[in-house]
């Protein structure tokens, strides 16, 4: 087909048409939109919010009533020991999500799209890490709301209980580099999962979630003395319960929380220009 | 005057397979460049190179004079992408798809709006803009997708095999769509694997095999090339079948073939040959079920340029 095009946009300037002009503070607005996107994702589909809903209802249900009694000698004393434990254990589950939603968006070639824009490259990977902070939120509701519900009660004030909430969630979106990592390594989104769990399966377990640490073998205290998500643990119940002083366990989940950033954010980051 | 979009020497390899080995295209400005080639040419290696996404291993590719590894901000702040397989979100409604991508290029919230509604009236996808994308038919996913590379109204716009798996009605639609783009002034750069799409909107073809360029020009060069048209004729009556080969040889100068049972093929140089064979046929009152000028498949056109049947041999 031949054109009889007079002008053409590349060639006369005037022909541009009016284009929005660029804005300061890209990188923040973008990654912002871009986090929406992933809310927006999570609100339309909330069967993806099974895992944060259900699923720590189901362990509190199981540990508490199964084992309860056994433990600790009464189901209350166990609910109100297990209780901020199960909610870090929920979100660091939740925090493998993000991998694979990234997996996901980039064999499906919506990064592609997002690439081909005149955006910052971290944009779209800052949105969904996020906009995944959404998913922490709703965990925690829930699982205080189920706690409560059955008996559940804080041994401290609001503000110390915003203050392990707080701290949960800024160890979970460190975790969630970890998430992202995977998910730029592997192929498939189901392997994203499936790696994700088996990472968090040892870190979430092997804590002192169920049992005091002193009840362990020597070779799993060792374990789980090291283990950062018993700390963040201790440092929830600590926050919650006022037993036994929370600065310790809350100083080294921070540490920790800086480590892992500092360690797997770059990685993760790198995997990602890599892959797309 | 300035190429829109060039590439010179590019080269990309993936492990042992040379995906593009020096290719060269140049889109002029406000024209279609047709990059026809079969499955694994290269072509799409080609299109991510020029929309950013992928880094050659050699060669160069520039894009309204912007060197596309060097300057990939200015060069996609004048591109528009449409991928091979739809890029669009499909757990986000239409509406949401396209306002995303309008704050993502700096509209303000009410302004993204507007050309986001614009669009989908555009696209004819407005009483569709507020479902999920995963309840879209193909077709209505890919004018999506079409619309979703037009919001930042780029100067280039990249078309990968736009119409593969769409049936002929939606087809059409899409070269009007490209059509209208071009007399807005835009450069369009569009791969496909059928000689008729490329001869129905591009203003220069690049065929490519193999991850190099093997033939170059418009599509009457090309077409002279390859043996221009083919005209078929399938009488109602196939007692009718020796009259007509007659009618087709006389018109034609060669014999007619049969391709299969009942049809009878001749090639012929121009269109007018068409109107020949009408009025004969006519004149001798043979009836037809079928009466068509085709364009050689894309394999013919590589037999002609190479002398070898390449997609029968790939299938192979
Ligand atoms: N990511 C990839 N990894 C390995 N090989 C690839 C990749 N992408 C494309 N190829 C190979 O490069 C060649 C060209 O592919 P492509 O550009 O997709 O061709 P086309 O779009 O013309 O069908 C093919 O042989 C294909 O198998
Ligand atoms: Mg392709």
């Amino acid at each position: 087909m031949s054109t009889s095009t007079t002008s053409t946009r590349l060639s006369d300037p005037h022909a541009i048409p009016d284009r929005p002009e660029p804005r300061p503070f890209a990188l923040v607005r973008h990654s912002l939109q871009l986090a929406r996107r992933s809310l927006l994702k999570t609100m339309r589909t909330p069967e993806q919010l099974l895992d944060v809903t259900l699923q720590p209802m189901i362990f509190i249900a199981i540990f508490v009533y199964l084992l309860g009694g056994a433990i600790a000698g009464s189901t209350h004393d166990y609910l109100q020991f297990l209780l901020p434990a199960i909610m870090v254990q929920t979100i660091m589950m939740s925090s493998t999500v993000t991998g694979t939603n990234l997996n996901t968006d980039i064999k499906k070639g919506v990064f592609d799209r997002f690439r081909s824009l005149p955006i910052a490259r971290s944009a779209p990977l800052i949105g969904s890490v996020l906009g995944d902070l959404i998913r922490f939120v709703v965990a925690i509701t829930v699982t205080l709301g189920f706690g409560y519900l059955i008996g559940f009660r804080i041994g401290t004030d609001p503000l110390q209980l915003l203050a392990a909430c707080l701290l949960v969630i800024v160890f979970g979106f460190c975790l969630s580099w970890v998430s992202v990592l995977i998910g730029m390594l592997v192929r498939e989104p189901g392997a994203a999962t499936g790696l994700g769990f088996l990472v968090m399966f040892p870190l979430t377990f092997g804590t002192n979630m169920m049992v005091p640490t002193d009840t362990l073998p020597g070779w799993l205290q060792a374990w789980v003395k090291i283990n950062p998500a018993t700390h963040a643990m201790e440092a929830a119940r600590a926050l919650m319960l006022g037993t036994p002083d929370a600065s310790g366990p809350v100083l080294k989940t921070l540490l920790w929380s800086a480590v892992l950033l500092v360690v797997f954010a770059p990685l993760a980051v790198s995997a990602y220009r890599r892959r797309t | 005057m300035t190429a829109a979009f060039q590439a010179e020497g590019l080269v990309k390899r993936y492990g042992k397979t040379v995906a593009l080995d020096g290719v060269d295209l140049i889109g002029r400005p406000g024209t279609v460049l047709g990059v026809l080639g079969p499955n694994g040419a290269g072509k799409t290696t080609a299109v991510r190179i020029l929309a950013t996404l992928l880094r050659p291993d050699g060669g160069r590719a520039t894009v309204g004079g912007f060197d596309v590894v060097k300057d990939p901000v200015k060069v996609r702040r004048l591109i528009g992408l449409t991928g091979q397989y739809a890029s669009v979100d499909e757990d986000l409604t239409g509406l949401q798809n396209l306002e995303l991508i309008a704050a993502l290029l700096d509209y303000r919230g009410a302004e993204g709006r507007r050309r986001a509604v614009e669009l989908l009236d555009q696209f004819d996808l407005t009483d569709a803009g507020g479902r999920p994308v995963k309840t879209y038919s193909g077709g209505m996913r890919r004018r999506l997708d079409l619309a979703a590379s037009l919001v930042g109204r780029p100067d280039v716009i990249y078309l990968d095999e736009p119409t593969t798996g769409l049936d002929p009605a939606k087809r059409d639609d899409v070269w009007n769509m490209v059509r209208n783009l071009v007399t807005e002034g835009v450069s369009v750069l569009l791969t496909t694997q059928y000689l008729e799409e490329a001869d129905a909107l591009a203003d220069e073809i690049s065929v490519i095999n193999h991850g190099r360029v093997i033939a170059h020009g418009t599509p009457a060069q090309l077409k002279h090339i390859v043996g221009g048209q083919t005209v078929v004729v399938r009488p109602l009556d196939p007692e009718h079948l020796p009259a007509v080969a007659d009618i087709l040889q006389g018109i034609a100068g060669v014999a007619a073939e049969s391709p299969s049972r009942g049809v009878l093929t001749v090639p012929v140089d121009g269109d007018a040959a068409l109107g020949h064979v009408v009025r004969q046929l006519e004149s001798a009152s043979i009836p037809v079920l079928e009466l068509a000028l085709r364009l050689p498949s894309l394999d013919e056109v590589f037999f002609s340029l190479t002398g070898r049947h390449e997609l029968e041999e790939q299938a192979a």
